[in-house]
């Protein structure tokens, strides 16, 4: 905002008159203001601070506080074994320290959502700002709003109450089971490689069983949380661009599928791919649908109705369970979250240059 | 060009005879089905859902028996049939209002600041990125947080505060960005008003401008106490499960709504499944009702300006 | 800057004559063909009527111009011609409007095939944000047709920009200066080959350098397509063209004739005063 205290002359109104309690009370504001600002910063910095003095924990035994304090410390975990481990079971009685597979996890989830929510979202995004009248709009953007807005417990509940044991066990039962059989009869009268590779695939889609998490479950309940990020952003940036360019086209005999795909999008891509990196954010760090929804058997997989571990699950397992505050499988609480910590950053970044890049573009 | 070969008035129907659409058309009108069906998948998806959990809650209080007096008089127990949501309730309650008063004030005065008061320098851009950043922090890292430095930390335990930390934090930024928004949409000619007058900049803001935004600010909060109500990953770390029991003050142990509904809904029993569905509509009518009142609140000053 | 308008108000009186002379001696001399000719034209945005019972009969290969005071329909009138009017909710149209005798608002006209036949160029430069060959293909390519580099380099030396532009074609049309961007959307409207190029003052937001280069152009546009131009600048629209029509505020089209008699003899008193600038 603009500067205060102009020039001024006389007695009355030089520094020191009238007004001086006031300004110093404006400037004590200030500065508490500042204060209070300033705890945003601090906040970061302490999310930081706190994840890697406990993570140093359970790598080496000993906090950095302690360390400082004397504290004696030996190498508990190596790095190596974290980054490259491909067991995980910190809290076994054979313990072992791989993240990779709730690494997987987290990325299964995330990827497989990214396959729903992208396109899904993308094209609510141009429907809503291309072709949807102003009656349909005002109707499909609160229903998308409240969609946003359901708490993650609650979609987590739907994974466990309706998608696994209804929609997905219904799917193996009454289509992929069925579908198996027939297509092993196939297979059996069929001669050579060809029958026999699809006699397992048909094999293997007979042994589907859904049991009370699995992977595609998380999946789908992700992928649908993150559908109103998606499109709410996205429609947002094509609704930033300027109705000259679709004249434009328009005048040149362009359909409104010539405008949208060629025009709008192509013209909005960043603030486009910037709701993308934010919904992939929200899937990294998403917990309760995914706990709810996936579970918490920590191994790499391909098949989508196998149950599996994401980090955030692993995280409220060990908050669930019993282990002491400060052994190592304790503190592998914190090198998980100083990890899913530094992901969900580098999206958050990623995620600020492209809306920066937007911005320039359009205002 | 063009029109060498086309001398001559054409018959009208042969007009646009040399350019054939039809494929374009079905292309556009193929295109604007497929967006229709993907926008509708949302729309299903949220009816599913909704439906799923009416008829569970439903079946809930016809089938299992669950009385809706019981359940908001007796608190959480491990036993089916005698499990109630007092508890939960009350201290979802209680940590709404903690959150409010932890998160209120900073976020309202820090966006205040960086408003009203910042000058474009680094530190503020720097202010305005690390906010930026935290909103994408999963909520599940602030219960991190409150659990290695409040929790453990200090030493309090699982206790109410510590519950409040986590989801003050968690909030400041959305309180921030819609406080910001109330301010900027004073227009300018109200505090040259005030300053014209011989205002400073503080008492312009606290008479002139903080009134006129204050709808807009009290919207943005409950907005975000009503994401601080359904939140449970950061409770959870905080370790606010397996407690039944109301909460007494502030450093009680606690379990609130949505980590209640967490317990029940991770039993392996039909009943306790059917309990998670009741207490999730009674969470869902919170968030309603705060919606509700954060939109009046909205439309209300809105029609008066 | 209006003071410098009335300062020079009488040199440009004497400018208007000698250019319609100039554009008298290089008439193309065809036999006048209609190609668009509206009939009781009467246009609606909602309630308030925009445009009133117009009648026009605009020739092939020629420029017409259309002038007239601001909020006066001359927008309204060029958004009829290739139903960018459809895209205004609120807009409606009635009377006929007929391209090559064929009403253009009947059922079975098709607004996009129409404006492949029918471009135009808008008052403000609206290039994609593409390169400066996507944007001159664009056309080409929504309309199903391939398009080469030839087709490329038409367009841009149809609309004067080829020389200045053709090291450059892959970079983006937003990095060329206001006219230059003006003459690429010249050259995207003509490279789809359209018959007929509607044009809102093109030049209303150019230096007069950049201007005199558009109106240049238009003047061998002509050659080989129909141009309808709507400017706000009664010495271009002299200069420029060859069929003149006023309208006036309501939405009436007080006159339509030869440019020269327009300017030089017009029947209806409010059209003489408003060429010599006495209201509008
Ligand atoms: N999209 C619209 N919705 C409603 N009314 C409109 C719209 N566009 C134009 N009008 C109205 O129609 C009338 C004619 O507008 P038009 O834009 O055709 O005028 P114009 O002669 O082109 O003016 P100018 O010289 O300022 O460009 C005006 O009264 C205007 O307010
Ligand atoms: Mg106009």
């Amino acid at each position: 905002m603009g500067t205060e205290t102009p020039t001024q002359t006389g007695a009355e109104i030089t520094g020191g008159g009238a007004a001086a309690g006031d300004n110093a009370a404006n400037r004590r504001a200030r500065r508490i203001l500042f204060g209070c600002a300033a705890i945003t910063v601090l906040t970061t910095l302490a999310i930081f601070f706190v994840l890697l003095d406990n993570a140093a924990s359970y790598f080496f035994g000993a906090k950095f506080t302690e360390m400082t304090r004397g504290a004696s410390f030996e190498q508990t975990v190596t790095f190596t074994e974290f980054f490259t481990g491909q067991r995980w079971a910190p809290d076994h009685a054979r313990p072992a320290h791989g993240i990779l597979p709730i690494v997987f996890g987290t990325l299964a989830i995330t990827v497989g959502a990214a396959f729903v929510a992208i396109p899904i979202g993308t094209a609510t995004a141009i429907y809503l700002s291309e072709y949807a009248s102003p009656g349909i709009r005002s109707k499909l953007k609160p229903m998308l709003e409240i969609l946003a807005g359901i708490p993650t417990i609650v979609y987590g509940y739907f994974a466990i109450a309706f998608i696994n044991p209804v929609l997905l066990s219904g799917l193996a039962a009454y289509v992929l089971n069925p579908l198996g059989n027939g297509l092993l009869q196939v297979g059996s009268a069929l001669p050579g490689t060809m029958g026999d590779s699809l006699t397992s695939i048909a094999t293997s889609m007979i042994g589907i069983n859904v049991g009370r998490y699995s992977l595609l479950s998380g999946i789908l309940v992700v992928g649908i949380m993150t559908i109103p990020m998606v499109s709410s952003i996205s429609e947002d940036a094509m609704s930033a661009v300027p109705d000259d360019l679709r004249n434009g086209a328009y005048a040149l005999g362009a359909t409104k599928f010539n405008v949208s795909t060629r025009i709008v999008l192509p013209a909005s891509i960043s603030g486009v791919f910037a709701s993308y990196i934010l919904a992939v954010s929200r899937a990294i760090g998403e917990t309760m649908a995914v706990t709810l929804a996936a579970g918490f058997n920590a191994n790499i997989t391909t098949n989508p109705f196998d149950e599996i571990m994401t980090m955030t699950a692993y995280m409220v397992s060990m908050a669930r369970g019993t282990s002491a505050v400060g052994t190592v499988e304790y503190q592998s609480l914190f090198a998980v979250g100083l990890v899913l910590f530094v992901m969900t950053l580098v999206m958050n970044l990623l995620n600020d240059a492209f809306k920066r890049r937007f911005q320039e573009e359009y205002q | 060009m063009s029109t060498e070969t086309e001398t001559g008035v054409e018959d009208g129907n042969t007009l646009f005879s040399d350019i054939d659409l039809s494929w374009e058309h079905r292309k556009n009108e193929l295109f604007r089905w497929l967006l229709i069906a993907a926008s509708l998948f949302g729309v299903v998806m949220l009816a599913l859902l909704l439906f799923d959990v009416v008829t569970d809650f439903y079946t809930g209080l016809t089938e299992f028996n669950i009385s809706l007096y019981e359940f908001f008089t007796q608190d959480g127990s491990q036993e089916e049939t005698r499990a109630g949501f007092k508890g939960a309730v009350i201290a979802s309650i209680m940590l709404m209002i903690m959150t409010a008063v932890l998160a209120f004030f900073v976020g309202v005065g820090s966006a205040i600041y960086l408003e009203e008061y910042a000058p474009d320098s680094r530190i503020t851009r720097l202010i305005e990125a690390n906010l930026a950043n935290l909103a994408g922090v999963p909520s599940i890292v602030y219960g991190l947080l409150a659990l290695a430095a409040v929790v453990n930390g200090i030493g309090i335990g699982p206790i109410l505060i510590a519950g409040a930390v986590a989801l003050g934090l968690l909030v400041m930024p959305i309180i921030i960005v819609s406080t910001q928004e109330a301010l900027r949409a004073v227009p300018d000619s109200v505090r040259n008003g005030s300053y014209a007058t011989g205002a400073t900049k503080w008492q312009t803001i606290r008479r002139v401008v903080l009134p006129a935004a204050i709808p807009g600010i009290m919207t943005g909060t409950i907005l975000a106490l009503a994401r601080a109500i359904g939140e449970t990953a950061p409770l959870i770390m905080v370790g606010a499960l397996f407690v039944n029991r109301t909460p007494s003050g502030p450093t009680d142990r606690f379990s609130a709504m949505p980590t209640q509904i967490y317990n029940w809904a991770a039993q392996p029993s039909e009943h306790f499944i059917h309990l998670a569905a009741v207490g999730i509509v009674v969470l869902l009518s919170f968030l309603f009702v705060m919606n509700g009142v954060a939109i009046y609140i909205r439309h209300r000053y809105e029609t008066e300006v | 800057m209006p003071t410098q308008e009335t300062e020079t108000q009488q040199a440009d009186d004497q400018l208007i004559t000698t250019d319609i002379q100039h554009a008298e001696s290089t008439r193309r001399e065809q036999p006048d063909q209609t190609v668009l000719e509206a009939r009781d034209l009467d246009v609606f945005y909602g309630e308030d009527q925009a445009l009133r019972s117009v009648d026009i009969e605009i020739p092939e290969h020629k420029v017409t111009a259309i002038i007239g005071p601001s909020g006066c329909g001359k927008s309204t009138f060029l958004r009829c011609i290739n139903r960018m009017n459809d895209m205004i909710d609120v807009c409606r149209v009635q009377g006929e409007l007929t391209f090559r005798s064929k009403n253009v608002y009947d059922e079975d006209v098709d607004p996009v095939a129409l404006r492949r036949k029918i471009g135009q160029v808008f008052q403000k430069p609206n290039p994609f944000p593409k390169s400066i060959r996507d944007n001159v293909t664009y056309g080409l390519e929504v309309q199903g047709k391939s398009a080469t580099d030839d087709d490329v380099e038409r367009a841009l030396r149809g609309a004067a920009l080829w020389d200045e532009v053709k090291d450059q074609l892959d970079s983006s049309g937003l990095d060329l200066s206001g006219g230059q961007q003006q003459r690429l959307c010249i050259a995207r409207a003509i490279a789809p080959d359209p018959e007929v190029i509607l044009m809102d003052e093109p030049t209303s937001g150019l230096d007069p350098v950049a201007a005199s280069k558009i109106e240049d152009l238009i003047d061998e546009l002509v050659e080989d397509y129909t141009v309808v131009i709507v400017t706000h600048n009664m010495q271009q629209a002299a200069r420029i063209s060859d069929k003149t029509a006023v309208f006036l505020t309501g939405g009436n089209l007080v006159e339509f004739d030869d440019t020269a008699s327009v300017f030089e003899d017009p029947e209806d008193d409010r059209v003489e005063d408003y060429i010599t600038g006495k209201f509008g």
